[in-house]
């Protein structure tokens, strides 16, 4: 059939087009990364071919502004709060799925009410507790990572995925004698692994590229996030060096992409929303 | 299918990984963990002085400020408990009704007496009285709403419950715990911040009842960033909603490489704010050096100056957002594309309905609940998000007005909320009722995606 190969060869120039401008800036911004403090300010811009000085730009991130120490600390700072939310939205959704307690729907109330809260608008007090509690001072790995640990998205999310699970399972597991820790890990994660990724992934992501708290938290060099070295990179000295930047951009980039990548099947599953089933 | 067992030596990997992990941090800040532990447990030890003081409170306080905000609440309670006699048709109603009347007078107190009843002292001008009773009424929600939800359950016929619900406490009581020390607790706190300020002679701030929020009104600079978060808001939401949707649309076509084309279409947001804010800063820099000047400058012979316009400034923190975002909401609408029958599309062809037509009368509406869904993300994006953006862009910038009375052209509500608390001698209460003022956008708002999905939802199983 002509009239068929003829859209779809349509659709594909479209789509080669809306990625390519979709790729643009990143494409700009990569270019820029490879040339140096002069060439970046050159009229016209140098856009072909690639400059020689990505290396160079990428070493003096990590020799000067020590984003090495910036990503440990960010990646420690991401896994403790995955790991933690994670962790307590599956026990969180076991309850709310697996038991019968009294008080079950006014305690599912008050997780449910969280979701109107953002933390954006309660950093003004928390800030105050956390210098309180001198966690700014002496233990901003606390600071950046325990304020965030419980989630109303991720109880949500596992207890509608738990309540699409079959109850049978639930009922073999306990003529089998399975205590509900047991049933977690044998059945219920198991069975979860692309929740898991894709809420895992999307909270890699936001606390990787969180900047408001982590700016009015943490005062120790020594315990500054990759965010704030992408910022402090714009702002060193008087002219911006934006191949600098650029390549900093482009490094504290490159986890969350290399991720997102990664488990991007798991992530489109654990998303699809509430397809009818 | 996954795997069926957690016996998979990753699975495993992932499980030790996980101890490691919390025995190290546990280890390295154990001192901070102990600090939490005793200002916890300060907190505790202080209940019952603060049961005393509220007591207290409420036997010197006049009847004329309490009765009102009593009634109001109770009759909240009574309405909503009627309404929920009658779509439930509850017989007897007469417990229900009585239980939710007392539960709204006494909830209704929540809000009130956190505001000490100022609003309904009479000398509070008209628009606090007003504004009172409007808190007073929302606060009778808080206990009303979950107690009337429990009349909603659905008869539990389910099996597969353990026993034990004393474990059940247990594994809720970390996320709950968390809960309150670290969103309910500080979220009261931003509301008593609210209702003090510090006043010219006297240093320390005192209790100033809405003073702060009828200031707000007043302030020219936060009427003009209100205006102009308003409109970025709107222009980020439009455009990228309808423009994901049409690139998911052709991206849903069954075409060879389809997922590499959705990689490409999706990752930017994966991107930071202020990633996006410092790539877009180099894109529109001043200068033909810069990419989009450069092709001005080659394609009309001219140059904007756009981070120092301040029109074109709004625009380019526009486009930036939306940059940012476009990925996430194309991902959700491929999503949903996938879950339309494609019986209905075909029967709908057979009827002689064109392509739009279908896509208007049966595919959009298919899709609202992703579009609600969208809508409350992008909106919260637009509203808080933002703040890393206009930061490496603009920093707020530039001045609009005479000598920039009227604040910058990019200082959005969250920008100036963390200029204004943070810098010294800052208005705390002033800034926390910003913090408020744009929480109840946010609250109203997804409150609405909740009852347009409510059949989704269900409060009980």
């Amino acid at each position: 059939m002509p009239t068929r190969t003829k859209t779809r060869w349509g659709v594909h120039a479209a789509l080669i087009v809306v990625c390519f401008v979709m790729c643009i800036p990143a494409l700009y911004a990569l270019q820029l990364a490879t040339l140096t403090f002069d060439a970046a300010f050159r009229a016209p811009p140098q856009l072909f071919p690639p400059g020689a000085d990505l290396g160079e730009n990428v070493s003096s991130l990590f020799t000067r502004l020590q984003f090495g120490g910036l990503m440990v600390n960010t990646t420690v700072v991401a896994l403790v709060v995955v790991v933690g939310k994670t962790g307590l939205s599956l026990l969180a959704g076991l309850a709310f799925v697996y038991f019968q307690f009294p008080g079950k729907t006014v305690l599912f109330f008050v997780v449910l009410l969280t979701l109107l809260m953002p933390t954006e608008i309660i950093l003004l007090p928390l800030f105050r507790m956390m210098s309180e509690l001198e966690w700014g001072r002496l233990n901003p790995r606390l600071a950046l990572t325990v304020p965030f640990l419980a989630s109303a998205t991720g109880v949500f999310l596992f207890r509608q995925h738990f309540a699409n699970i079959p109850r049978e399972l639930a009922e073999a597991a306990q003529l089998d004698g399975a205590t509900p820790s047991q049933f977690l890990l044998s059945v219920l994660i198991p069975m979860s692994w692309n929740v898991i990724g894709a809420q895992a992934l999307i909270q890699f992501i936001s606390t990787w590229n969180a900047y408001l708290w982590p700016v009015l938290i943490v005062q120790d060099s020594s315990a500054f996030v990759i965010q704030m070295g992408v910022r402090s990179a714009a702002s060193s000295g008087g002219q911006t060096d934006f191949g600098l930047l650029m390549a900093a951009g482009v490094i504290a980039s490159l986890p969350p992409l290399i991720l997102f990548v990664l488990l991007q099947r798991q992530f489109m599953n654990g998303f699809a929303l509430t397809r009818d089933k | 299918m996954d795997s069926p067992r957690f016996d998979r030596w990753w699975a495993r990997g992932v499980a030790l990984g996980v101890a490691a992990l919390t025995l190290y941090i546990l280890i390295t800040e154990w001192d901070g963990v102990v600090r939490l532990g005793l200002w916890l447990w300060a907190g505790l030890s202080a209940a019952p002085q603060s049961f005393a003081n509220l007591t207290n409170y409420y036997a010197v306080l006049p009847a004329a400020q309490l009765l009102p905000s009593l009634i109001i609440g109770a009759v909240v309670g009574l309405v909503l408990g009627v309404r929920a006699v009658r779509q439930r048709r509850v017989d007897p109603p007469w417990g229900v009704l009585i239980i939710s009347t007392v539960l709204g007078a006494f909830s209704g107190q929540i809000l009130t007496a956190t505001l000490q009843h100022c609003t309904y002292a009479l000398e509070a001008p008209a628009v606090e009285a007003i504004a009172g009773v409007v808190l007073t009424a929302l606060s009778a929600l808080i206990f009303v709403m979950p107690y009337l939800a429990t009349l909603n359950r659905i008869n539990p016929s389910q099996s597969g419950y353990f026993r034990r619900p004393a474990l059940a406490y247990g594994f809720l009581a970390p996320t709950l715990l968390s809960l309150f020390v670290f969103l309910y607790y500080p979220s009261i706190q931003t509301i008593l911040l609210s209702l003090n300020a510090r006043r010219f002679p006297i240093r320390t701030e005192r209790f100033v009842c809405l003073g702060n929020y009828t200031a707000l009104a007043e302030d020219v600079v936060y009427q003009s960033s209100f205006v102009t978060t308003l409109a970025i808001t709107l222009a980020i939401v439009g455009f990228s909603l309808s423009i994901a949707l049409g690139i998911a649309v052709l991206a849903s076509q069954k075409v060879r490489g389809a997922s590499i084309y959705r990689t490409f279409l999706i990752w930017p947001f994966a991107l930071s704010p202020v990633v996006t804010g410092v790539i877009f800063l180099a894109l529109f820099r001043d200068g033909q050096a810069g990419l989009v000047n450069y092709f001005l400058t080659v394609g009309f012979g001219t140059e904007l100056s756009w981070l120092r316009n301040p029109d074109l400034a709004r625009w380019v923190v526009v486009l930036a957002s939306v940059w940012n975002i476009l990925g996430f909401n194309i991902l959700f609408y491929i999503a949903g594309l996938q879950g339309v029958p494609p019986e209905l599309l075909e029967a709908a062809a057979i009827d002689g309905a064109n392509k739009p037509q279908r896509f208007f009368s049966i595919t959009f509406p298919l899709l609202s609940p992703y579009t609600f869904f969208l809508l409350v993300t992008n909106v919260t994006y637009s509203f808080y998000g933002i703040y890393g953006v206009v930061d490496a862009l603009t920093s707020g910038g530039p001045p609009v007005g005479a000598a920039g009375m009227f604040g910058g052209a990019t200082n959005v509500l969250i920008y100036k909320l963390y200029e204004d608390a943070f810098t010294p001698g800052a208005p705390i209460g002033s800034a926390a009722a910003q913090a408020i003022v744009l929480f109840i956008g946010i609250a109203a708002l997804t409150l609405l995606q909740f009852r347009f999905v409510e059949s989704r939802v269900t409060y009980a199983d």
